[in-house]
């Protein structure tokens, strides 16, 4: 009769994340059913006679009621079947999954790339910060990622662009003239140390895996600064937070040095929170990037996203949607299974 | 036994001299002294009892004797020679690597105290391991071993179980345990059966006693409880508002102390109040049974009567029943069959089928006036709201109510606008039941009123709940697990475990002669103020034992 409590609330997890992807595609589809103006009118241009955008309306389906509608998306999305873009004609159709595919690809690896670099960085700052607590490195780290953390995204991938510019420009500019030399030269140099990362991020299917690393480069940057602070800070403070156990001071009168009291007694029970802000980041580094995607024009799924809600792709922009809350619910349900696999509470009752 | 290994301790050479110790902790903005100018010293071997109220610095010297002070404390005077070397002054690496090897500490509360996350097996050894003085292996061995000297169930597997899945009282011996794994020369025990009941406080204080007496083990006690540390320590020293009150050997301690304050903290353990008969039955429980979501039966078959204007004392220990007995006749936790009677009528089970003139009339008191109060109100609003709640007072009526209730607590006006904050844990207790008679009740539950208070504070609690019965003709039911506290205010008493009243009768006849075997067990649990008292009582176990075991 009792199930393995793991499974279990894995299982009315993703009960209940399906549940949930159920209900936000009511919502997506009654949103995007309300949005002003049709995919005909818009691509036939103003001169269209009533008639021939009747036809095209036909044509993908658009004269059928909106419950209809609904329940055949739903019906061939269940079965994998994300439906034709509406800019498919007859003889040359285009599905929406060969659409958002190879861009779904590109934000991945974009996501991937900056979660193998952000989240090591962020726990391992969290934890000496944690460490060595107040100490100038705690204040320093604390200062700078809640700068990062404070300024716009677009205004990081700006900056981060005009430091690379200014390797090249540096040297001419006025601001360089009116310094003393030696200071003037040693800027220089310091930017020069900085590699030539690509300021734009034009990606294809025919690019190199190493290329795509090396143009990715910057839009990682960017998005690493962003959520860096985020999950550094509540490293650090659910640390701090069980160092006031009572466990912590017996770990401390046992004799061990502060690295084993932090990682081996205090870690172990901050998981829970920790892993909960680390998968609201990652699931943002999929979700949100649409603006530093645009600054690098980076072909993502954010962008792809825009794009389809400008022309009225309707399919594309409800998968894009629906992609999208997937990606929450399974992202927060490995942040719950993480929370019970390091709870013995949990995983061993009595 | 116990005499021999007293003389042997004597003999050994010193080990711990604490001299002119002083110990801060920050608190509202500045620092306080904690431990103003303590000075002992320990040889070998042996056992120093350190006993007083809470914030007397007991607590606070037993951790300075290892070189420790908790974060928000520092030590800023003094010095603590261990073996020869000031802790005080030695690098932390060098304090680092005496502590858990040569000095070891044994908390209080086994289960906040042990790291969630790991299986106690692993925190057991983990010391051993750490400073280098057994591999991984033979530091397993050990420490079975170790289960094995004090008694815990199944010593071969119990260490691969995580803190949570095993009883408190066995916590507090694998705790002990973990203290000794690596042989220490001096263990500091802080208040280590405090949290346990009684019948299980005798097995954990039997197997402490052992293992410290087999490895001559030099250990300080800390404790608020006079009876426990008599058992333990061959020396006692009494402590207040951190400075030593008197040092003496433990007998002479108990039978002549020299300071006024001892004789108070000796004496308060003798109030008791001469059991009067009711005329009739203010609550009767018939045959309730009650569980808690999830099916577990908490309560079976229990029928009480609660005799009018009397107090009864409702006694077991933690699992029996006793708080979740308050939540059915509060109405709380809905009884699932039998009927309760108030007054001589029926009393619905549910509170919810209360009007709200019956819940006036049964109020109830909390263990903790710490959660029991909110603390952003002030003390008038708290004693306000169940006089405009329930009887409508305003203004004036209200305003004069309150003078009233204060007066009856026995606190002054001045008090009404502080918050629970700026309040001693007595005068919190005192604003509860204040709470509590707002209502003009007729029957008030009383859950471990003063469990949480020192014995002092504990007196005059007492003493203030048996005035107002007596001036008000309130019954109480008083839920609680110290025998001493029954004797002190209880008429009758009944005697529950495992959801099932045990016993029921008047107070002297319970206390003198159980009849029930489970009675008599608490009862002869209950440690005494009499240094022989646990060998005695060891001795005429294990005797009952063969016996049982012949017969």
């Amino acid at each position: 009769m009792r199930l393995n409590p793991v499974a279990k609330t894995v299982l009315q997890r993703l009960g209940l994340g399906l549940i949930t992807l159920f209900v936000v595609s009511i919502i997506i589809f009654s949103a995007i059913a309300m949005l002003p103006g049709d995919f005909a009118k818009a691509t036939l241009g103003q001169s269209a006679t009533p008639e021939t955008v009747a036809a095209l309306q036909h044509e993908i389906g658009l004269d059928r009621p909106p419950v209809e509608r609904y329940f055949s998306w739903i019906g061939k999305m269940a079965k994998g079947d994300f439906g034709s873009s509406f800019a498919s004609r007859t003889g040359y159709r285009r599905t929406v999954a060969e659409i958002i595919a190879p861009r779904l690809y590109n934000t991945m690896f974009l996501a991937v790339m900056t979660a193998l670099i952000a989240v090591p960085l962020a726990l391992g700052l969290g934890i000496v910060a944690a460490l060595y607590r107040n100490s100038w490195f705690d204040r320093v780290v604390n200062t700078v990622t809640l700068t990062t953390i404070s300024f716009p995204e677009f205004f990081v991938a700006y900056m981060l662009a005009f430091l690379i510019i200014s390797r090249d420009t540096f040297a001419g500019t006025e601001f360089a003239q009116s310094l003393p030399v030696w200071l003037a030269i040693s800027i220089n140099w310091t930017l020069n140390v900085v590699p030539k990362f690509p300021t734009l991020a034009n990606i294809n299917d025919q690019t190199p895996f190493w290329d795509h690393v090396w143009r990715a480069a910057l839009p990682s940057a960017t998005l690493t600064l962003v959520i860096v602070a985020h999950m550094m800070r509540m490293t650090r403070a659910a640390i701090l937070n069980m160092l006031s156990s009572p466990y912590i001071d017996m770990a401390r009168l046992k004799g061990m040095r502060p690295m084993v009291v932090v990682l081996r007694h205090a870690l172990p029970n901050a998981w829970a929170p920790i892993v909960t802000v680390v998968a609201f980041n990652l699931a943002y580094l999929i979700v949100g990037v649409v603006v530093v995607e645009v600054v690098f024009v980076y072909p993502g799924v954010g962008q792809l996203m825009v794009d389809a809600v400008r022309s009225r792709d309707v399919p594309v922009v409800q998968a894009c949607a629906l992609v999208f809350a997937a990606t929450y619910v399974l992202l927060n349900l490995i942040a719950d299974i993480i929370s019970i696999a390091t709870n013995p509470r949990l995983l061993h009752p009595r | 036994m116990k005499t021999s290994s007293v003389i042997a301790r004597e003999r050994g050479t010193d080990l711990l001299t604490v001299r002119d110790l002083h110990v801060e902790g920050f608190s509202d903005e500045r620092w306080h002294p904690i431990v103003r100018g303590v000075d002992f010293s320990l040889k070998r071997g042996e056992v120093l009892g350190l006993i007083g109220e809470s914030g007397a610095g007991k607590s606070t010297i037993g951790l300075a004797a290892m070189g420790y002070a908790k974060p928000g404390c520092r030590i800023t005077r003094g010095s603590v020679l261990f073996d020869g070397v000031d802790l005080l002054s030695m690098s932390e690496a060098r304090r680092r690597r005496l502590r858990g090897s040569r000095i070891a500490y044994v908390a209080q509360s086994a289960a906040a105290w042990f790291n969630p996350a790991h299986r106690l097996l692993d925190q057991t050894v983990e010391t051993a391991v750490a400073h280098g003085i057994a591999s991984r292996g033979e530091a397993n061995r050990d420490a079975v071993e170790l289960y094995k000297r004090l008694q815990l169930p199944q010593p071969e597997t119990i260490g691969f179980r995580y803190p949570h899945q095993v009883s408190g009282g066995q916590l507090q011996r694998a705790m002990t345990a973990m203290a000794m794994a690596c042989r220490p020369d001096l263990i500091v025990f802080d208040e280590p059966t405090t949290a346990l009941d009684v019948t299980t406080q005798v097995e954990v204080l039997a197997s402490i006693r052992r293992v410290v007496e087999d490895f001559n083990t030099a250990a300080i006690y800390v404790t608020h409880d006079l009876a426990v540390v008599a058992q333990m320590a061959d020396r006692i020293m009494v402590l207040r508002h951190g400075q030593t009150v008197e040092e003496a050997g433990t007998r002479q301690m108990l039978t002549a102390p020299a300071q006024e304050y001892t004789r108070t903290l000796w004496a308060v353990r003798k109030l008791a109040k001469p059991e009067i008969e009711a005329r009739d039955h203010i609550l009767t429980i018939d045959n309730v049974t009650a569980a808690y979501a999830g099916g577990v039966k908490v309560l079976s078959d229990v029928s009480i009567r609660v005799p009018r204007g009397r107090t009864v004392a409702l006694v077991g220990e933690s699992g029996s029943g006793k708080s979740t007995l308050a939540r059915v006749v509060t109405g709380l936790l809905p009884a699932m069959s039998g009927s309760i009677s108030f007054d001589a009528q029926p009393l619905p089970l549910s509170l919810k089928q209360r009007s709200k003139d019956l819940l006036r009339r049964i109020q109830m008191i909390y263990q903790s006036p710490d959660s029991a109060l909110n603390p952003r109100q002030t003390v008038e609003e708290v004693i306000a709201r169940p006089l405009e709640f329930y009887l409508g007072l305003k203004g004036e009526q209200r305003d004069r109510r309150i003078g009233e209730l204060m007066h009856m607590i026995e606190m002054d006006e001045s008090f009404l606008d502080r918050l629970p904050g700026e309040l001693s844990g007595g005068q919190k207790q005192r604003i509860c039941i204040a709470r509590a008679l707002a209502a003009n009740p007729e029957l008030i539950i009383c859950d471990e009123v003063t469990s949480a208070l020192d014995q002092i504070v504990q007196e005059e609690i007492l003493k203030l709940l048996i005035r107002l019965q007596r001036e008000l003709g309130v019954s109480y039911i008083f839920i609680t697990h110290d025998i001493a506290t029954v004797r002190a205010i209880a008429d009758e008493v009944v005697v529950m475990h495992q959801g099932k009243v045990v016993e029921q009768g008047p107070k002297t006849e319970i206390l003198t002669s159980p009849h029930a075997a489970y009675t008599e067990l608490l009862l002869s649990s209950v440690p005494a103020m009499d240094p022989d008292w646990l060998t005695g009582l060891l001795a005429k176990r294990k005797r009952q034992g063969t016996l049982d075991a012949a017969g």
